[in-house]
């Protein structure tokens, strides 16, 4: 089997799963069973932005969570200020991509180095963190929507069809369109990548100088990638603020960001499915964690033990030192090497080494 | 008169404190290129090191000044021998394993103290500058940070530890070929960097209270001050600070501290901009 069929049966396998369980599980799991896998979903979402830009393009953000949490008090803004969802589900999106691309312009025409960068997504997270916590007081509104502080913004309308503004989503619909949402991002993302613009983004990524001296300007496809992943991230954001119909401050959090890292490097950079699982396998997780979580249980143990940071911090490192390219490269890998060597004994018998 | 002595006070006490935890963060990345960002969490420990020492009875002088540096130095040469050694050169890498180490250190305080302010009352009492009051414990902080950066100018450049530690950063395998053996002297570098975070910590600990998550307020700044810095430890810390350190106290007086550090982070992002190597990469470039 070659590289190209084995292409094929992993897009084939992504779809009918993926398929298979948007349409079944509504019909087979209970309500609450439901609510909760569309978060994942959601979040999902998030995680392939960050494998975007991160595993493709290169990019280290420590700030995904900056982008998505804009993307949710957008539409939350927006939503009470006009009361239909159309135009505040597209700001939701324009927004955080603007910003992004703010950002991405000082980051990449400044040419600092990827540890820099790092440096000042985070930082621009934790102030944006900061402001939106200060905003406690009536005085902080924008139109009608007030912006709640650290308490969050309660209550916020859920999406209707285009123009459409009595048909609101319902907890099921959301499902579909979370779930429906993350399936095309996933093809989205493997076209755009299958195109020259995704080929040159991972040129540019292996090699920035070779890249630049080919003709193409490195500063701009950056910034391009970047702007993608924000507004990835926003849509996110947005789709999680009718999840939830609240937002509050801690989305922008370092917890947040860190999260998102933590998926992509447990999945793998480089593969888009391997960021999805990463994704619903840590968020599984950490509610498995928070459920175990004993009542009034006072002895250090138990308290480690629901303590989600401690735990993602220990995944975290021991990534980062034992399995640093991520589960599914790594899994690809001991698949591949078993192969060869299967294939290097059965032909060891009948003709001399053959280059593969 | 009284109002702008008052406000050269506190700019001093900003640009200070800025130095004071910025310092050991610069002196890790300056010389062995490795962001920590468990930073803030050093500042942390640092914080908790000194208030449960004052509880079971040491002096508070003690316990800041000589208890939380050495008990936080420990913990990074710890830190250094279990995770950095295996990832020099890996600087993503590095960066990644030390937010996994803040968040676990986040969560171990967690456990241990409770998700709750713990303070101590700044000592000193107060002073009087004309119509207005502040606190003397500002005054401390200001030659704290003084006397630190000095100290640490006075070990670069006059004793045979600082010059190990020049030679090192400048090319380690020369210094390797000449007889010293660089990882003993990264681990004591992280060590020393750790240990001056921890008392940064320990010091600031009576103005800000202490939390688990208290390195977060820490961390942003202290970053964005190495990174305006540039490569030179000393002079970029102080220039760094000192620019920053004005706008954001300026910013705070004319409207809120929430303002001030957006002002700080606006203004690090332009300097950035302009000077991608940093204050340092283009000014008092032969500085410590």
């Amino acid at each position: 089997m070659n590289g190209r069929s084995l292409n094929i049966l992993g897009l084939v396998l992504v779809s009918v799963t993926g398929l298979a369980f948007m349409l079944l599980t509504p019909q087979l799991a209970e309500l609450d069973t439901v609510l909760d896998l569309t978060v994942y979903m959601i979040m999902a979402v998030l995680a392939l932005s960050l494998a975007l830009i991160w595993g493709f393009g290169g990019i280290l953000c420590f700030g995904q969570s900056a982008f998505f949490g804009l993307g949710a008090y957008t539409y939350a803004i927006a939503m009470f200020n006009i009361g239909e969802s159309t135009l505040p589900f597209l700001l939701a999106i324009i927004l955080p991509a603007a910003f992004a691309a703010l950002l991405g312009y000082f980051m990449f025409y400044g040419r600092i180095s990827d540890v820099y960068l790092g440096v000042i997504t985070l930082t621009v997270t934790l102030i944006l963190f900061n402001s939106v916590n200060s905003t406690a007081g009536p005085e902080f509104h924008i139109g009608t929507a007030r912006l709640g502080g650290f308490n969050g913004i309660p209550g916020i309308p859920p999406l209707n069809w285009p123009f459409n503004k009595t048909a609101a989503i319902d907890l099921e619909g959301m499902f579909y369109l979370a779930t429906g949402s993350l399936l095309a991002t996933y093809f989205g993302l493997r076209l755009l990548l299958a195109s020259q613009f995704g080929r040159i983004i991972v040129g540019i990524r292996e090699n920035e100088r070779r890249a630049e001296l080919l003709g193409y300007d490195p500063r701009a496809y950056k910034l391009a990638t970047f702007t993608i992943g924000g507004a990835l991230a926003g849509f996110a954001g947005c789709l999680f603020a009718n999840w939830g119909n609240f937002v509050s401050p801690t989305i922008f959090g370092l917890a947040q960001s860190a999260q998102i890292i933590i998926w992509v490097i447990v999945g793998g950079r480089g593969t888009l499915i391997g960021p999805v699982i990463g994704c619903i396998g840590i968020q599984w997780l950490s509610a498995a964690l928070g459920a175990n979580q004993p009542s009034g249980g006072s002895d250090l143990w138990s308290k480690i033990f629901a303590n989600a940071p401690l735990i993602l911090g220990v995944i975290l490192i021991a990534f980062v030192l034992l399995v640093p390219k991520g589960l599914v490269p790594t899994l690809g890998d001991i698949g591949l090497s078993l192969v060869r060597r299967r294939r290097a004994r059965e032909q060891r018998g009948f003709e001399p080494q053959q280059a593969e | 008169m009284d109002l702008v002595a008052l406000l050269a006070i506190q700019v001093l006490y900003a640009v200070a404190s800025l130095a004071l935890i910025s310092v050991g963060l610069a002196i890790i990345f300056g010389m062995m290129r490795v962001i920590n960002l468990a930073h803030g969490e050093f500042l942390m420990l640092g914080g908790y090191a000194a208030i449960v020492a004052t509880s079971h009875g040491i002096s508070i002088w003690v316990a800041m000044l000589v208890v939380a540096p050495i008990v936080v130095g420990l913990i990074g040469i710890i830190v250094e021998r279990a995770i950095i050694r295996f990832l020099y050169g890996r600087m993503i890498d590095t960066m990644l394993a030390t937010w996994g180490l803040s968040l676990f250190l986040v969560g171990l305080t967690t456990a241990i103290f409770g998700n709750t302010t713990v303070g101590i009352s700044a000592p000193l009492g107060s002073i009087q500058i004309g119509a207005y009051r502040t606190s003397a414990y500002t005054l401390f902080v200001i030659a704290i940070a003084i006397a630190v950066l000095g100290a640490i100018f006075a070990v670069m450049r006059w004793t045979r530890l600082g010059l190990i530690a020049r030679g090192t950063m400048q090319n380690a395998d020369m210094a390797a070929a000449l007889g010293v053996n660089p990882p003993r002297v990264y681990a004591v570098t992280f060590g020393v960097g750790a240990a001056l975070s921890g008392l940064a910590g320990a010091v600031l600990a009576p103005v800000s209270g202490v939390f688990p998550t208290i390195g977060v307020a820490y961390v942003a700044k202290s970053f964005i001050t190495v990174i305006g810095g540039g490569a030179a430890i000393l002079s970029g810390t102080v220039s760094a600070s000192a620019l920053f350190g004005t706008i954001n106290q300026i910013a705070t007086f004319v409207t809120t501290p929430v303002f001030g550090e957006v002002a700080l982070l606006a203004a690090a992002i332009v300097l950035i901009r302009l000077l991608p190597q940093g204050i340092t990469g283009r000014f008092f470039r032969r500085g410590l």
